[in-house]
């Protein structure tokens, strides 16, 4: 007798077919929130003229980082707006941006309540393993029936794909103050909310900012993928260039994808000091 | 100290079994098992069993033992750093081990304050931001809190520091900002924890001989905790030896070296050279000048500021001790126009034998600071002490 094989696939298909007709209010009003945000953000970034922004870039990788960093970024952006590719970086920055923002912010709640709950712990390490190893165009299937093509999903699938280093490094970072600390806290009567907001989070910011960086390199990266959904960006230029054969369209877009990486890269670190 | 004295923290059958399941350690206790039996049947660890003790008011209580023996399991179970298995923990009326959360919140920050081994400072907050802590989370004002913050600073010598950054000081004035974030707080019982382990011997001398002087002043009521004998012996009024969880002797040092309670006790003493144990004769200087009993108020003035003096001892023919006269009675006395000295002399002096700890002398130096007599068995003279030569010979017995 043959063991038949598990309908796995149709499952999840089922399952995912009940949350979007059952969920079709929340997702459709988070996907116009989601809209105007990009889309504020994008507007404005825009509205600069290019200089403005490169200039004001400059000036911060040299307040944070030095001169270095500063002669880096500009000369990094000035060859992106020379090979024609500053609105497909611009779209990508701001879905980038967008995505870390709405990662750390749920990042950050459920990593200190990880840290401070051992039960929450143990189940929720398991839950990053399997977001974090999923290829992550696996991602970009379900965001579709949730929020159709374009940047709405990608931002979806970019939030799940990087947000579990900022988790992990806040509940490690947490975790990580030497129980010495703790034990000082409580031996002068600290309540929790004080030993939280005065010892474990102060001590813990170096190691929840590599946390936060990692996740805007991981989403930097899906970003740039989820143009296969639709979305704008350099990633789009990628894709086109595939499309029509031209590897040489594909490595400018894909240079500036480094470059943008780098820099926000080398900032983010910078910032840890 | 003497049995009078009042009681600050009363401890009564406090135990402490680590592992889930304590219960079962206990009653395996209770049928007479041993620490490493327990363990071997049920993996439980008999951290602390039956321990019995007063802390009394203003005394400085060393709890000593070897590493393991349990001793930071007690000093934590006193403020609830650690939960206590069963037992009474008793201070001003209050059972801490019944408390409430909020009450032990309210009682950790009213009563007790804690030094700990590797100082425990927070490398975030300055030297000032440290020894602010313990107020700032009470919600004392800014102002009152930096005063207060500055003020013990000052105590442990460290006012100039304020803005440095802990991991910017040495070992020693780290500790010195742990025990400044201490006092500043203003509790009614000091806990330290193995406070002065980790410095080098010399610091750790100077330390010692600072908590002292510290103690001695403030009468702060104060659980010290170390696994070394010497220190114990120098620095504490009454010393508790633990061993594999269990109190084997409480006593004064001198009742631990001369009367210890067990083999154990002994072997722990072993070590201890008794040469080293240092008294009175140590730091004892020849008197300058005496006073005899017939001399008139003149003589005795001049006597007086011939020295250098502001009180001088007064003795018989035969050397012995009679009494101490003061510049200022003399004076009023040559004034009246009195013909001899023997109204004018007290006894409010201290007055020891040779052979007295030196450590004891301490709590015997009166405000004024008179030298202390010492005498021989016929109560004659034989030397002074001077509160500064105490210092000078116990630190000088640290370096060798
Ligand atoms: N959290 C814990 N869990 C299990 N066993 C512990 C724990 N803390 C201490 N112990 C054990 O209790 C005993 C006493 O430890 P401790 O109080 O730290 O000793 P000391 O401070 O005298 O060196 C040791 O055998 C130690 O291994
Ligand atoms: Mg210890």
């Amino acid at each position: 007798m043959e063991f038949p094989r598990i309908p796995l696939g149709q499952w999840i298909e089922g399952g995912l077919d009940f949350l979007t007709s059952e969920y079709s209010v929340v997702t459709r009003a988070i996907s116009r929130v989601t809209q105007t945000g990009i889309e504020a953000l994008n507007d404005s970034l825009m509205w600069l003229p290019e200089w403005v922004l490169m200039a004001l870039i400059a000036l911060l990788s040299w307040k944070v980082a030095g001169t270095r960093l500063a002669i880096g970024a500009a000369a990094g952006l000035a060859l992106i707006w020379n090979l024609e590719l500053w609105d497909p970086m611009i779209e990508s920055l701001t879905l980038v941006v967008i995505a870390t923002l709405v990662a750390v912010s749920i990042a950050l709640p459920v990593g200190i309540a990880a840290a401070l709950s051992e039960r929450l712990y143990r189940t929720l390490m398991p839950v990053l393993d399997f977001m974090q190893t999923m290829p992550a165009f696996v991602y970009l299937i379900p965001a579709i029936p949730f929020f159709g093509i374009g940047s709405v999903s990608a931002i979806f699938a970019t939030v799940i794909f990087s947000m579990p280093p900022a988790i992990r490094f806040t509940t490690l970072g947490i975790r990580q103050v030497p129980t010495e600390l703790i034990e000082a806290a409580d031996a002068f009567g600290s309540t929790r909310k004080q030993k939280l907001l005065k010892v474990q989070l102060p001590l813990s910011l170096p190691t929840v900012m590599a946390g936060i960086n990692q996740t805007i390199m991981l989403a930097l990266s899906m970003v740039v993928i989820a143009a296969m959904i639709g979305a704008d960006g350099l990633g789009n230029e990628v894709w086109r260039a595939i499309q029509r054969l031209r590897p040489g369209d594909g490595f400018e877009a894909g240079i500036a994808v480094v470059i943008l990486a780098m820099i926000l890269d080398r900032l983010t670190q910078a910032l840890r000091k | 100290m003497t049995d009078t004295q009042s009681v600050k923290i009363k401890v009564r059958n406090l135990s402490k079994v680590f592992g889930s399941n304590p219960k079962k350690g206990l009653e395996l206790r209770d049928q007479g098992l041993k620490r490493p039996e327990i363990f071997e049947k049920t993996g439980l660890t008999l951290g602390l069993s039956k321990i019995d003790f007063d802390v009394h008011e203003g005394e400085l209580l060393v709890i000593m033992g070897l590493s393991g023996s349990g001793k930071s399991t007690l000093i934590r179970c006193l403020n609830r750093l650690i939960e206590p298995t069963e037992g009474e923990i008793v201070i001003d009326g209050e059972d801490i081990p019944q408390l409430s959360d909020k009450e032990l919140l309210e009682c950790r920050r009213r009563h007790f304050s804690m030094v700990f081994q590797n100082f425990a400072l927070f490398p975030h907050r300055t030297v000032q931001q440290n020894a602010e802590y313990g107020l700032e989370i009470r919600g004392v004002a800014k102002e009152e809190r930096a005063e207060k913050a500055r003020n013990s600073l000052k105590q442990v010598g460290l006012d100039g520091w304020e803005d440095a950054l802990p991991n910017q000081l040495s070992g020693g004035m780290q500790q010195r900002v742990g025990l400044a974030r201490a006092l500043a707080n203003d509790s009614t019982v000091l806990l330290m924890d193995e406070a002065f382990s980790a410095l080098d011997p010399l610091i750790r001398k100077d330390m010692q001989q600072e908590l002292l002087e510290l103690q001695h002043r403030m009468k702060k009521t104060t659980v010290f905790i170390t696994h070394d004998l010497d220190e114990a012996l120098n620095i504490g009024d009454r010393i508790i030896l633990l061993k594999d969880g269990e109190i084997v002797q409480i006593g004064t040092p001198e009742q631990i070296l001369t009367q210890p309670a067990d083999e154990y006790v002994e072997r722990f003493i072993e070590g201890v050279d008794m040469s080293r144990i240092l008294t009175a004769r140590n730091a004892m200087r020849p008197v300058r000048a005496t006073a005899r009993e017939d001399d008139g108020p003149r003589t005795v003035l001049r006597k007086m500021s011939e020295n250098g003096l502001d009180s001088i001892y007064v003795t018989s023919r035969e050397r012995k001790l009679l009494g101490l006269v003061e510049v200022d009675a003399a004076d009023q006395a040559t004034k009246e126009g009195k013909q001899d000295i023997s109204s004018v002399w007290h006894q409010d002096f201290a007055c020891v034998g040779p052979d007295e700890p030196l450590h004891n002398l301490f709590a015997m130096f009166s405000e004024k600071s008179f030298p202390i007599a010492v005498v021989d068995e016929d109560k004659r003279l034989l030397g002074v002490v001077v509160k500064g030569a105490v210092l000078a010979e116990l630190a000088e017995s640290g370096d060798n």
